[in-house]
């Protein structure tokens, strides 16, 4: 099948605006912000050189980028924008809608540090204050996972048992700036893999209501449906996965590495690859890594059978939770443990806050830390700040 | 329940449907046309909000009781002075 | 583009049906109805958070005969953009067509909140008719002040009358290059449904402010609410005119204004702007009044030639 791909040398931005360009859109609303700045700037290229067919709408805010973003969507568009950090935050209001309203809308977030104090490096706390706003959210390791998870998320977004929106996170600078060969599929395999599906959309000709405001009477059930067509979201992604016609590139739940280590390693996103590396230079087989690619909906069934083995378990974070017991990846593996019943104890690692990216060395030293401590500490979660150069609690 | 399959997305699809519902309660007076006065001149119908006044297969233009709720702009506008209002029994 | 003149012209092109749920009397609801009856379709209707989207749109209900859609409060005009811009694309990809897109909101959703929205949209040159409805406050959350409200207005956050004059919100839209900005009161309802008809076959983003008096928010009887519009407009308080390409056209002229107190005295709203104390407050209203009547014929004068 690899001879469907042609190789070509991208960042992870420029691997989104391949996808996007690829997934032949019909509208584009997007407002720049760093570092997802590149995607906007490649996309209105496109747009400017005939090469997509599309409308690129320059928003005046990433509030009405997204915004833009639904009235197209409603009118029956495939549908992108992308966002960072601040601009994420301003859009959050209408990601909730977004989803509300069953949307299907693809954005890439290349994840930024939220401000204050400003900062425009990467970290997940932008993607992470958008946790429960009913969006599918994907997380990319590398360049190559960026294209080929971008025309995955068009498929299941508009499968017509989902009709939501998805994210697709690139960490800021590691993966949207670096460059590595991508391996491209053709246009016109991309196009065979995104059949357009009908679904109700604003027309005179067939009118209809959209975005009717509900009282308590019926509130709850909408919420608890979109609860569940979220849930579906899981089931029909291994169906889009199995459908891409090229099985490298097909989208996980999440990807193991080192199945027979002692101690699970569980990450999301570019560290995940620096994670690999040590790993693999590593003479000490104790470790196995969990690459987790579906965050939302989280794939507690397949987390749990692949720490079926762990003795314990160190999560890592890449955004904090001010003055919650954990934060959220750490979070959502603690409660699938203890729902399953399983005991094992847990490290949770909070890392690379504002673009402090973990070196080698470090890594190294944490994963030293967490034998020790998953070994000899009684309490069962334990904490941890990599890199950080203050004093621990 | 039959809306029930539409719960998946706030959407309605059966358009205009608010009309199903009758708010004749909200009246305390209401307007009766004076027909020997009456042009049929469609005034009282452009301005009211609701609408609560149609023409009938006749040409004459009528007061819709279920929709009406009794506002008095009609008796206000009628160039003619053909609406009264009455008001309701208790 | 086919002229109304008269009544017959429009009946039986209902876009809201009754049974919502505005106040008795709802002059908002008068000029939605209007503005309806005049569109040529195709269009697709946008509206804001507010009584508009409140009163004709709670589940499993709805007023709108015609296709409609409510996102959120300050984004209507974004809104409006993407559907625009969306069918624009899917047309010439044979997967849609184009509709005319009719934003209608409050003078929250458009002096306030959602200014931005509305300020990029028309910058941006979008193909859409953007109609405000003016009742002149919040009303749907309980009667607070807007940008819209006027001169020694009470409201619920201006017990003791409003300190500012109303924003000119059509100068604004006309200083954004637009082909066409006019206003228009539910009362002249042959001036409004041509005005709509008009701007809708006008190509870029074309707005209309219409005054839409709200018995429940002046505080006036529901029976007046015409009665209300006309005084406005008879009083110079809410001229009519149009900007046609940066020409002033007044549609409506009042040679023998009637006193602006005739139109204050009606609405509880302007109980303290009226006390002998206030008096120049009031003053400060007339000649608000005054200058902007003066205004409009200088640029009339300047830009008929
Ligand atoms: C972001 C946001 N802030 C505040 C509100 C609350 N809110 C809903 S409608 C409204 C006022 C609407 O005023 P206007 O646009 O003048 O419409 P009206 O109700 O007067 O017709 C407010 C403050 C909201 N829905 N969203
Ligand atoms: S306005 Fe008066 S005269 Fe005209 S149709 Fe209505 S009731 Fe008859
Ligand atoms: S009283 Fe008001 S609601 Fe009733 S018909 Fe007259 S104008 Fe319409
Ligand atoms: S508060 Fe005013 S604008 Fe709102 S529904 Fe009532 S009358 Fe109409
Ligand atoms: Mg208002």
């Amino acid at each position: 099948m690899y001879s469907l791909r042609t190789q070509r040398l991208m960042t992870g931005n420029e691997a989104v605006a391949y996808a996007v360009k690829q997934a032949d859109v019909d509208f584009i609303a997007a407002y720049p912000i760093t570092p997802q700045t590149i995607i906007v700037e490649r996309l209105s290229e496109y747009v400017a050189s005939g090469e997509i067919n599309a409308e690129f709408v320059p928003v005046e805010s990433e509030h009405s980028a997204l915004s833009a973003c639904i009235g197209a969507s409603l009118s029956g568009a495939r549908v992108f924008t992308s966002s960072s950090a601040q601009g994420l935050a301003l859009m959050h209001e209408v990601m909730y809608i977004a989803s509300g309203l069953r949307c299907p809308i693809v954005m890439a977030v290349a994840n930024r540090a939220l401000s204050a104090p400003l900062n425009i490096h990467g970290d997940h706390s932008d993607i992470m204050g958008s946790r429960d706003s009913g969006w599918v959210q994907i997380f990319c390791e590398n360049p190559q996972e960026v294209y080929d998870y971008t025309i995955q998320a068009f498929r299941l977004a508009e499968h017509p048992d989902v009709l939501l929106p998805v994210t697709v996170n690139l960490d800021g600078f590691t993966v949207s700036h670096s460059s590595e060969p991508v391996a491209v599929l053709e246009d016109s395999v991309v196009k065979e893999y995104l059949p357009r599906h009908e679904r109700p959309r604003l027309d005179y000709y067939s009118p209809a209501s959209f975005g009717v405001f509900a009282l308590p009477t019926h509130y709850f059930e909408f919420k608890v449906e979109q609860e569940k067509a979220l849930r579906k979201a899981g089931d029909v992604f291994n169906e889009v996965a199995a459908a891409y016609p090229d099985e490298a590139g097909r989208l996980v739940k999440l990807d193991k590495v080192n199945s027979d280590g002692r101690i699970a390693l569980v990450c999301m996103g570019g560290t995940t690859g620096t994670l690999r590396h040590v790993l693999k230079q590593s003479a000490s087989r104790e470790f196995s890594l969990i690459s987790l690619k579906l965050f939302t909906p989280f794939p507690s069934k397949e987390i749990l059978e692949a720490l079926s083995d762990a003795e314990g378990v160190v999560v890592m974070d890449r955004a904090t939770s001010p003055g919650a017991p954990l934060p959220p990846l750490a979070s959502n593996i603690v409660a699938s443990l203890y729902e399953a019943g399983i005991n094992i104890p847990v490290l949770s690692v909070v890392y690379g806050l504002g673009g402090r990216e973990p070196t080698l060395r470090l890594i190294r030293e944490m994963l030293e830390k967490a034998k020790e401590r998953l070994r000899t500490v009684k309490v069962r979660v334990n904490r941890m700040y990599l890199g950080y150069r203050g004093e621990e609690r | 329940m039959k809306r029930r399959s539409e719960i998946l997305m706030p959407v309605v699809f059966e358009v205009g449907n608010t009309a199903e519902r009758s708010v004749a309660n909200w009246r305390d007076s209401k307007p009766v046309i004076e027909r020997r006065l009456c042009t049929n001149c469609l005034i009282c119908w452009i301005y009211c909000p609701e609408p609560a006044i149609f023409m009938d297969e006749g040409g004459l233009v009528q007061i819709d009781y279920e929709h009406c709720k009794g506002c008095g702009i009609c008796a206000e506008e009628c160039p003619r002075k053909a609406i009264k209002m009455v008001m309701e029994d208790v | 583009m086919s002229q109304v003149s008269r009544l017959s012209d429009l009946y039986g092109r209902e876009g809201l049906s009754p049974g919502h749920s505005a106040c008795r009397g709802c002059g908002a609801t008068v000029a939605v109805r209007q503005i309806l009856l005049a569109a040529e379709p195709p269009f697709i209707v946008v509206t804001p958070t507010g009584c508009l989207e409140v009163i004709s749109s709670q589940f499993p209900y709805t007023s709108w005969r015609v296709p409609w859609v409510h996102v959120a409060f300050e984004n209507a005009a974004a809104v409006a953009s993407g559907i625009e811009a969306a069918l624009r694309a899917l047309e010439r990809k044979g997967l849609g067509r184009r509709h005319k897109v009719i934003v209608i909101a409050g003078d929250g959703g458009t002096f306030d909140i959602g200014f931005q929205a509305l300020s990029g949209a028309f910058e941006r040159g979008h193909d859409l008719l953007y109609i405000c409805y003016d009742n002149e406050a919040y009303m749907n959350t309980g009667i607070q002040r807007s940008a819209a409200t006027p001169l020694g207005s009470a409201t619920t956050t201006t017990p003791a009358g409003k300190r500012e004059q109303k924003k000119d919100i059509v100068s604004i839209l006309v200083g954004h290059g637009s082909p066409y900005v006019a206003t228009s009161s539910p009362h002249l309802w042959k001036d409004l449904t041509n005005k709509v008809r008009k701007a809708q076959s006008i190509e870029g983003p074309t707005f209309l402010h219409v005054v839409a008096p709200c018995p429940r928010g002046w505080y006036f009887e529901p029976q007046l609410t015409i009665k209300m519009a006309k005084l406005a407009v008879e009083t110079r308080i809410f001229p009519i005119y149009e900007v046609e390409n940066g020409k002033y056209r007044i549609n409506y002229m009042i040679n023998r204004p009637r006193p602006v107190e005739e139109y204050l005295k009606l609405q509880s709203r302007f109980a303290y702007l009226l006390r002998p104390e206030n008096a120049h407050l009031l003053e400060r209203f007339k000649q608000w009044v005054e200058d902007r009547w003066n205004y409009l014929q200088k640029m009339a004068a300047v830009t008929s030639s």
